[in-house]
């Protein structure tokens, strides 16, 4: 496995998608340790879908991608927060019919338009084809994420673990729920390109889950939740490479297997 | 002045009153028991005080220098999953986030000493998801103290709670009443009965806001 890893690195768009995999899979696995925690997975589900829509209109129309769908999803996920916080609605069903409806409108622009691209690089990702821009925006996202995670991290654990506590004692619940919705939009735009649309939730679902059958606090289920995701984004990509199978698939089913182990674990122990 | 001053407190969710023009006030060392049926407004109530939610009208004063923010709060056992990855510790310390700027390390000494009043030490380093009914209830309750500036407020503590913690727990709240106002939202009429100097019934039928040998001799006479 090493020396086919040495082998792979040789390229040059292999090494981008490396370094933009790694950088996403940190994110995905902080994104995701705020998300699990507050029951909210499903958001990041809904938002990978309203994303996909979003850069079929974009393509369709000609305008920039990844910067259009980011906007969108960042509209999408205020959206969301208001639509939870309103007890009256069920917002599970909400965020079912809205990624639904995304994926709908995605596909039918497109056809209707007529527009000669393919989206199967948007659903089911194409890290291969990562350009040295991306990898820049990548590298401009990771180090915001990173130093939100690492500054407020006594506040993002506060309002995860008990929100009303959080808001009796004046912490700015909404705020901080409104900078994490942002960068949950952000990490799943550019996410997508690599992972595509269709599993970039689970990038940001299994490490969490992965690391909650073992670990003993907070501080260790975050640690864990990133150490398992990089370690299973290098074995997917580089089985990729090895059984010329889909990347973003193998990375997956890499998450998948470790979670099953770690869950068994549990369960033994 | 008292530590909580509420003036007729109003609170109407769509043109229903849930409660109205309610008044009452709490000083250093008083235990108010806030009793009254499901849906009288309880909770509601609490919410107003944490400045949770806004009241319809009314005023809600706090002197002995207690700002809104320094309110020790212990929520409804049920607001917190069972399995959050999260240590005793950290839970406890989060309670100082009132009173800690952005990159100042946590009070340990107020800390500790929550820990200690509560006699919880030695759980310190455990998953919350690990420990007993009791154990927990003691856990958010440090949290509350470490956060709090002489006033406590409870919300329905004893419910989830088996004879013996429950009994072991409300020991507890009478000794820190000695330093801190406490004000408990329960259902829990044989305790109250002993515990507490100063009860607010919100039973739409009988209000009362009184000192608790008052309520019970009403309470006989009915």
């Amino acid at each position: 496995m090493l020396a086919s890893f040495f082998e792979m690195m040789q390229y040059d768009f292999i090494q981008r998608a490396f370094i933009a995999g790694l950088i996403i899979s940190i994110c995905a696995a902080l994104i995701g340790s705020s998300l699990v925690l507050r029951r909210q997975s499903m958001i990041g589900d809904g938002l990978s879908h309203v994303a996909f829509g979003a850069v079929a209109i974009a393509v369709a129309f000609g305008w920039a991608p990844i910067e259009f769908s980011i906007i969108i999803a960042i509209i999408a996920a205020f959206a969301i927060l208001r639509i939870n916080d309103n007890s009256k609605i069920n917002s599970d069903a909400i965020i079912a019919a809205l990624s639904a409806s995304a994926l709908a409108i995605g596909t039918f622009v497109v056809s209707v338009k007529g527009v000669n691209i393919d989206l199967n690089a948007y659903l089911f990702g194409s890290i291969l084809a990562i350009s040295t821009h991306d990898l820049i925006v990548c590298a401009i996202l990771g180090a915001i994420i990173i130093a939100v995670f690492t500054i407020l991290r006594r506040q993002i654990f506060a309002i995860t673990f008990d929100e009303v506590f959080a808001k009796s004692i004046g912490i700015k619940v909404n705020t901080y729920q409104g900078i994490l919705a942002i960068l949950c939009a952000i990490t799943i735009v550019i996410g997508m390109k690599m992972l595509g649309a269709l599993l970039i939730s689970s990038l940001i679902i299994f490490p969490c889950l992965s690391a909650m059958q073992f670990s003993r606090n907070y501080r260790q289920n975050t640690i864990i939740s990133v150490a398992i995701s990089v370690i299973c984004f290098i074995i997917g990509l580089v089985a990729s490479y090895i059984f010329a199978t889909p990347a973003g698939a193998s990375i997956v089913l890499v998450n998948l297997c470790v979670f099953l182990l770690c869950f068994i674990y549990n369960k033994l122990r | 002045m008292s530590i909580v001053e509420v003036k007729n407190l109003s609170f109407h969710y769509h043109d229903h009153p849930v409660f109205d023009k309610l008044n009452f006030k709490v000083d250093r060392g008083d235990f108010l028991c806030i009793v009254g049926p499901n849906g009288s407004g309880k909770s509601t109530l609490l919410k107003c005080l944490l400045g949770l939610i806004k009241p319809t009208s009314g005023t809600i004063k706090f002197g002995d220098n207690l700002k809104a923010n320094q309110i020790g709060y212990l929520p409804q056992h049920t607001q917190i999953p069972a399995n959050f990855p999260a240590s005793v510790i950290e839970i406890v310390s989060s309670g100082a986030l009132n009173q800690t700027k952005l990159f100042q390390p946590y009070p340990k000494t107020v800390i500790n000493k929550a820990l200690k009043q509560l006699d919880i030490e030695k759980l310190k380093n455990r998953p919350y998801s690990q420990l007993s009914g009791g154990q927990r209830q003691k856990v958010l309750l440090a949290r509350a103290i470490v956060a709090a500036n002489g006033l406590l407020i409870l919300d329905e503590p004893s419910n989830n709670l088996d004879y013996d913690s429950k009994r072991n727990f409300y020991q507890t709240l009478t000794k820190l009443n000695k330093q801190y106002a406490i004000i408990m939202v329960t259902h829990d009429l044989d305790h109250h009965n002993l515990l507490g100097n100063h009860i607010l019934s919100l039973d739409h039928d009988a209000p009362f806001f009184g000192n608790t040998a008052e309520y019970v001799r009403r309470v006989h006479a009915r």
